[in-house]
């Protein structure tokens, strides 16, 4: 008894230290950032930095770059996850009805980009985006298609764990038995019951997107990394200061998802 | 979206039959590969029938629902539906309810979503559905668990839910595809009875798909057996039991001697006794007869021609096995009273009832 409570405190202590230590390797370069923000000119501490940050006429009219990089990542994020869910969800559900030998060919597929490094990705593109721009104009927005491609390993990981949770085949032709057109299967039962897995692959792609910076650089195109490596050249501060706030909005958009995953868990079949 | 489903009435279905609608399968056929799940079937289900298709795994008894349910494309042949053909009609717009093998209640919905779906795809106003569906479920008996969703719910009580949701949209069609293979025992020969109450009371034409042989002799108006894609035969339990048209059914239902003799004249010369034959048996010759267990009466007696190796007590029954002096083995029912009466190496004389039996070619 004594042997095994002597090893149970063994172990509780050194989980504790695993986590301080983890907790340490995260927490210290984001204390570094603010400290390195609150810095005032000759010494001591100063808010100036994120009160100009978040004054968004000063932003408007001082860091113009800054603007237009996050209403280009926040049009990013938007569309690179609607292109996403609209392509993906339908596929995965299709392929696990109706092509079930295709599923293997699919995964492939998906989880491509993860081997293909950016660079290579964007010579690949460049031929591509050419015509994109032809087409549809210069705006970074059309990133998005290239940021679908970006997301598609996580996405399809997050969405095939919440489809093999269920039984698509059975409750889909269960509700064809009973009138309902795909688009109803799609919309009233497949996505309620995928609801967290979505939500996974949602958030996935929103903090690979907001965090891209390699492809958008190299097709100088406006994204918020890219506004924040301008702006690092000219004010330091504010632009370690927007990637924090940046960082810090991917924390609040994971705790929400979590809480709103947690919130169905009750009567969520994929927690079943 | 214009709303192409039949109306759904306000009160509760007529009882009885009436309601139901006739089916016609016809010529169907479907390949997987080289392999033929229909070859051919063609099956006539009469207004409010209840009929069920039973055979062995791979006799393509699901793929002849799943067409009809319009879950499955036939390669070729044709469904008809009340005299109208609907063989092109997607499974959406096919009016039929139907139960599944794996449990399929919408997870994300509880027991009244469940059943007020159908009736929400209809537009039937909220009132109406909500009335619709406590009728349902106080049909099935589970009123008091309409606000659980389906992880809360026993195998058995999902299944009573799934019914209620079938039938809650009215169907001309019900369909059942082995909706008790999941659950146990008990709760099996209930919702067994209980399904076919429910069926006797609203009249539904209704084919079930099991691969129980005792299901399908207790609930349906006539069963299908079939095999290799095609019926081999469909009657009514007793006759199906009684009056096997082919080896593969006499074999297939219920326990079945297979017993060489001579045939002459509709009659076999089987362990001395002359027993008449079923039509469509082998008519001159050696043959092999299939007797049923409990054709055979059995009598001590240490002059008798056969041997006995095993009495067991079943319960209600009992069974002998026995040996005859020719080398057959030979399995007869038995009074569970006589079992202890009989031990191995017992004398006995085994006597064929004259009960119609099929005789078929000796090999």
């Amino acid at each position: 008894m004594k042997l095994q409570a002597a090893r149970r405190r063994r172990q509780t202590v050194f989980r504790r230290v695993v986590v301080g230590l983890l907790c340490l390797f995260f927490a210290l370069p984001l204390l570094g950032m603010v400290e390195f923000t609150t810095r005032a000119p000759g010494g001591g501490r100063t808010l100036a930095t994120w009160t100009t940050l978040f004054d968004f006429n000063v932003i408007d009219a001082d860091y113009p770059e800054l603007k237009t990089g996050v209403l280009a990542s926040a049009g990013l994020v938007l569309l690179t996850v609607a292109i996403m869910l609209v392509m993906l969800v339908p596929t995965m559900t299709w392929v696990r009805l109706r092509l079930p030998g295709l599923r293997r060919t699919v995964e492939f597929v998906c989880l491509l980009p993860l081997t293909i490094p950016a660079i290579v990705l964007v010579v690949g593109l460049a031929p591509v985006y050419a015509w994109v721009a032809y087409f549809l104009g210069e705006s970074s927005l059309w990133l998005a298609f290239a940021y679908v491609v970006l997301v598609l390993p996580y996405a399809y990981r997050a969405l095939d764990a919440g489809l093999s949770a269920i039984d698509v085949k059975t409750l889909a032709e269960a509700a064809r038995s009973l009138g309902a057109g795909w688009p109803a299967v799609m919309w009233r039962i497949i996505l309620p019951n995928v609801r967290t897995a979505v939500l996974s692959a949602s958030f996935l792609s929103v903090a690979l997107v907001l965090g891209e910076f390699t492809i958008a650089n190299l097709f100088s195109r406006d994204n918020l990394q890219v506004a924040i490596n301008q702006l690092n050249k000219r004010d330091s501060s504010l632009a370690t200061a927007a990637a924090l706030a940046a960082l810090i909005l991917a924390f609040i958009v994971l705790f929400a998802m979590s809480f709103v995953g947690a919130g169905r868990r009750s009567h969520h079949p994929e927690e079943n | 979206m214009a709303n192409t489903h039949p109306p759904v009435s306000d009160t509760a279905p007529e009882p009885g039959p009436g309601r139901g609608v006739a089916v016609t399968l016809s010529d169907l056929r479907r390949s997987y590969g080289s392999v033929h799940a229909l070859d051919g079937l063609t099956l006539d289900i009469a207004p409010g029938e209840f009929v069920a298709l039973l055979g062995p795994s791979g006799c393509g008894k699901t793929t002849a629902l799943r067409v009809l349910a319009g879950l499955e494309d036939a390669d070729s042949g044709r469904v008809e539906v009340a005299g109208k053909d609907i063989t092109a009609v997607p499974s959406n717009a096919r009016d039929m309810g139907m139960v599944f093998q794996a449990y399929s209640l919408f997870p994300h919905m509880t027991a009244r979503q469940n059943v007020e779906f159908g009736l929400l795809l209809r537009r039937i106003p909220s009132a109406r559905r909500r009335a619709r569906a406590a009728e349902m479920l106080d049909l099935v008996e589970l009123s008091d668990q309409a606000d659980r969703y389906a992880h809360q719910m026993s195998g058995g009580q999902q299944q009573r839910v799934a019914l209620a949701r079938a039938l809650a949209i009215e169907p001309q069609v019900l369909l059942l595809d082995e909706p008790l293979s999941a659950l146990d025992a008990k709760v099996r020969v209930q919702l067994r009875d209980e399904i076919r109450r429910i069926q006797l009371e609203v009249g539904t034409t209704t084919l079930f798909v099991t691969h129980d042989q005792e299901e399908a002799l207790a609930v349906a108006d006539r069963v299908g057996v079939m095999r290799a894609g095609n019926l081999e035969q469909l009657a009514s339990p007793h006759d199906l039991y009684a009056r096997p048209a082919t080896p593969f059914v006499a074999e297939f239902v219920g326990l079945t001697n297979r017993l060489r003799a001579t045939v002459e004249r509709g009659y076999a010369n089987l362990l001395g006794t002359s027993v008449p034959l079923l039509p469509g048996s082998l008519q001159h010759g050696a043959a092999l007869v299939l007797i049923r267990p409990e054709s055979i009466e059995v009598a001590a007696d240490p002059g008798g021609l056969a041997t006995v190796v095993t009495a067991s007590f079943l319960g209600s029954t009992g069974s002998l096995h026995a040996v005859t002096d020719a080398g057959e083995t030979v399995l007869a029912q038995i009074d569970n009273d006589s079992v202890a009466t009989y031990n191995p190496g017992d004398r006995v004389t085994l006597v064929p009832r004259p009960n119609p039996a099929l005789a078929v070619a000796a090999d």
